[in-house]
């Protein structure tokens, strides 16, 4: 069994990013930002290439920092307290584990590289909405995470993988308007685009495998700050003479919101190490950690937003932004429906 | 000769040197217990004499493990699960040098099983409500009253005892400890049968039942700090092992499900995954724990580990005899059992579904552990409190 505990280097990595999303990710500042053309904050994403955190899975001969999917899980986890409208997850994390598993490292130390797929993609389905016609690509592709922030687009298309510069002609990327506003998406239009085969499609489902891994401590950031939040805020808010966390009927929704958190942690960890190991037991415990957290991240929002009272419900307050993080990171890469559904045939139990 | 409790390299070699005395196959089971016990390798951490070596309790593994290699009899055929989770780290940490001399060594080895008579009628979550009465006697207590959900008190020599000895402070003040000789005359075992139809508990009345002093743990009025003292242990004493992926209940019905195709439906197939699911993330989350434990900074998932278990385990169980179907509908026998221990596998499906609702009841029902989460975990306000400093006497009840 894989050490489910976090290293003394992981608790650093936390507390020095702590730290830094403090500073620099602020929500007032992360809720003016949704009202900017801006499709990510630059400044942010900087500083984090400075401190090497988006490129902790990349080897060192490569340029990146020698580290591991559990480091890079750990930085998910503090991006996700921090609803941070960085890339991290289409590029650090889609982009590098597409490259990472197609043989093309060196790519992947910059963390500019995003996978081009519908962010609704589970593990293992192949998208299909783009044509290769000897190495020019023609299709589109829609509600692709960070492309916005792409230096190159990692294309799927017919049994290849392909990288497309997004300024070539042919190209055209269009940003939609997203439920989170956090993290942007934009529809991508290929026409007779120029491409290079960097690899095959297995690298998709390496990518997406180690993405719905990987999401689920960005999940199990937003659950845990979101129940922060809620207790300190019933602990002050008095009503009928009393804390209304003094309530039972609030109390138990809390203390099980806590334990179902508990358990995320766990899976979190697990899918974590799987991920950074190579354990043949990747996809079920990516889809284990699916199924958990996308419905425990969701509920720590909406008891968020509930127990906040009217409070929970204006903009000015932050809980809508880690309502809609959580609500669409539980749309992506599957959602726990289709990880429990994927599950049946991983360990055997077929409808 | 060096008082340094042993490391693990010397915790080995008297494990060795023990069993080159002591043939396991050639002794009597009881002496090679005793002797174990006085050679200190019955419970490393306790101290020389009591059974121990003054040792980390983390190498108790090591010690148990050699000897069971080496085909040693165990102590855990008698059960004595209160015993030794309960009522021995009590007498540790309160009883007299006597107690402990007197106690701990028959305890350890078997010959004499304990229960636990904390619960009452009128107090099981509440337990500082207790009503059974101890009266100061010449040199002894006289101890009148009823006790509940008590497991093992028809096998048992030795009880550990909670009693109000001063009506007139309030609830938590006025409680003593005792240790209770189950064979006084005063004391009344009768079963209590449960919705499985066996009976796992007892309810023991007290009527005019003798204490002497010496048998009292801690001082008197200092019972609640005991007693929850004696609840802290039982809650410690988690399994050490790694628990496979479907182990638990789960893996009952996921082998159900691969065995009977014909009793498949799309709704319970959603319904298992999700319950698959959920049974993993639950065992990783006791998995978790155990590491924690075992790097010395145990957390408070102990809490999430019995909600989700007791939730975990009545759903699966019902999700079971709905697969049944026809089958479901028939139970394997109703006739009263006493059985020492839970078995959850060799039972039948019905038996599962009844037993499983007793989860969320025993051991602190999740209502209240809901509470204890909300206050001490997360920094909740207290429930308010119409007891606290009204004597107990005058409580409603």
């Amino acid at each position: 069994m894989s050490d489910l505990l976090y290293s003394d280097v992981e608790d650093d990595l936390r507390a020095g990013l702590r730290a830094l999303l403090a500073e620099a990710c602020a929500w007032p500042d992360v809720l003016a930002g949704t009202e900017t053309d801006a499709p990510y904050d630059a400044a942010l994403w900087e500083r984090l290439t400075e401190m090497g955190v988006t490129a902790l899975p990349v080897p060192e001969a490569a340029g990146g920092a020698g580290a591991s999917w559990r480091e890079a899980s750990v930085v998910l986890e503090e991006l996700g307290r921090a609803v941070a409208p960085v890339p991290f997850l289409g590029a650090a994390v889609l982009g590098t584990a597409a490259l990472l598993a197609a043989g093309a490292p060196d790519l992947a130390a910059d963390a500019s590289a995003v996978l081009a797929v519908p962010l609704s993609t589970p593990p293992g389905a192949a998208p299909d909405g783009v044509r290769a016609d000897g190495g020019r690509l023609t299709g589109v592709i829609t509600a692709v995470a960070d492309a916005g922030a792409a230096a190159t687009l990692l294309v799927p298309a017919g049994d290849g993988l392909y990288a497309v510069d997004p300024g070539a002609d042919g190209v055209r990327v269009t940003e939609v308007v997203a439920l989170d506003m956090t993290r942007r998406l934009s529809d991508v239009a290929l026409a007779d685009a120029p491409a290079r085969r960097i690899g095959d499609t297995g690298a998709v489902t390496a990518a997406l495998t180690t993405g719905a891994a990987l999401l689920a401590a960005e999940q199990l950031g937003i659950a845990e700050r979101c129940l922060e939040m809620t207790v300190e805020y019933v602990r002050t808010r008095y009503q009928f003479g009393r804390p209304v966390g003094s309530y039972q009927a609030l109390k138990h929704r809390l203390a099980d919101l806590w334990a179902a958190v508990a358990q995320a942690r766990a899976v979190v960890r697990y899918a974590a190490g799987c991920a950074a190991s190579g354990d043949p037991d990747l996809p079920v415990a990516a889809a284990v950690a699916q199924a958990h957290c996308s419905a425990t991240a969701v509920r720590a929002a909406e008891e968020c937003v509930q127990m906040h009272g009217g409070i929970g419900f204006t903009w000015e307050h932050p809980a809508h932004l880690y309502l809609k993080r959580a609500k669409s990171a539980s749309l992506a890469l599957g959602t726990a429906d289709r990880h429990r559904a994927a599950l049946a045939g991983l360990v055997g139990l077929p409808a | 000769m060096s008082t340094a409790p042993p490391d693990e390299a010397g915790l080995d070699r008297r494990v060795r040197d023990f069993l080159a005395v002591h043939d396991p196959a050639a002794t009597d089971r009881r002496d090679f217990l005793r002797a174990r016990f006085d050679a200190g390798l019955a419970w490393v951490h306790y101290p020389p004499g009591l059974g121990g070596l003054g040792a980390p309790r983390a190498l108790q593994d090591g010690v148990d493990r050699l000897f069971a290699a080496a085909g040693a009899p165990g102590n855990r055929p008698e059960r004595n699960a209160i015993g030794l989770g309960m009522a021995a780290p009590t007498i540790l940490a309160f009883g007299t040098d006597e107690q402990k001399k007197r106690f701990l060594r028959p305890l350890w080895t078997g010959e004499e099983v304990w229960c636990q008579l904390f619960s009452e009628p009128g107090a099981g979550s509440d337990l500082a409500a207790l009503a059974t009465r101890a009266v100061r006697d010449g040199d002894g207590w006289t101890v009148d009253g009823q006790k509940v959900w008590t497991s093992m008190a028809h096998e048992a020599r030795f009880a550990i005892l909670v009693a109000r000895t001063d009506p007139g402070v309030p609830k938590h003040r006025g409680m003593t400890y005792f240790v209770c000789d189950m064979t006084d005359p005063g004391v009344e075992v009768r079963p209590l049968r449960q919705m499985t139809g066996e009976a796992e508990f007892n309810e023991v009345f007290l009527t005019g039942a003798r204490i002497p002093d010496e048998h009292r743990l801690g001082a008197v009025g200092d019972g609640w700090r005991v007693a929850m003292a004696t609840l802290m242990n039982e809650r410690v004493a988690i399994g050490g092992h790694a628990a496979p992926r479907e182990g638990g209940m789960i893996g009952v019905v996921a082998a159900l499900w691969r065995d009977r195709p014909d009793l498949r439906t799309p709704g319970l197939h959603a319904e298992l995954l999700r319950l698959w699911a959920d049974a993993e993330a639950a065992r990783l989350t006791g998995e978790r724990l155990r590491q924690q434990l075992a790097a010395g900074a145990p957390g408070p998932e102990g809490s999430a580990a019995k909600l989700a278990f007791a939730r975990l385990n009545q759903e699966i169980s019902g999700l079971e005899l709905e697969l049944l179907a026809e089958d479901g509908l028939r139970y394997d026998d109703w006739t009263m059992r006493r059985p020492a221990e839970v078995d959850f596998t060799r039972r039948s499906p019905g038996y599962r579904y009844l037993r499983a609702k007793g989860n969320s009841i025993e051991g602190g029902t999740s209502e209240i552990l809901r509470n204890i989460v909300a206050e001490r975990i997360l920094g909740l306000p207290a429930e308010p409190r119409a007891d606290k400093d009204v004597p107990w006497k005058d409580l409603p009840k």
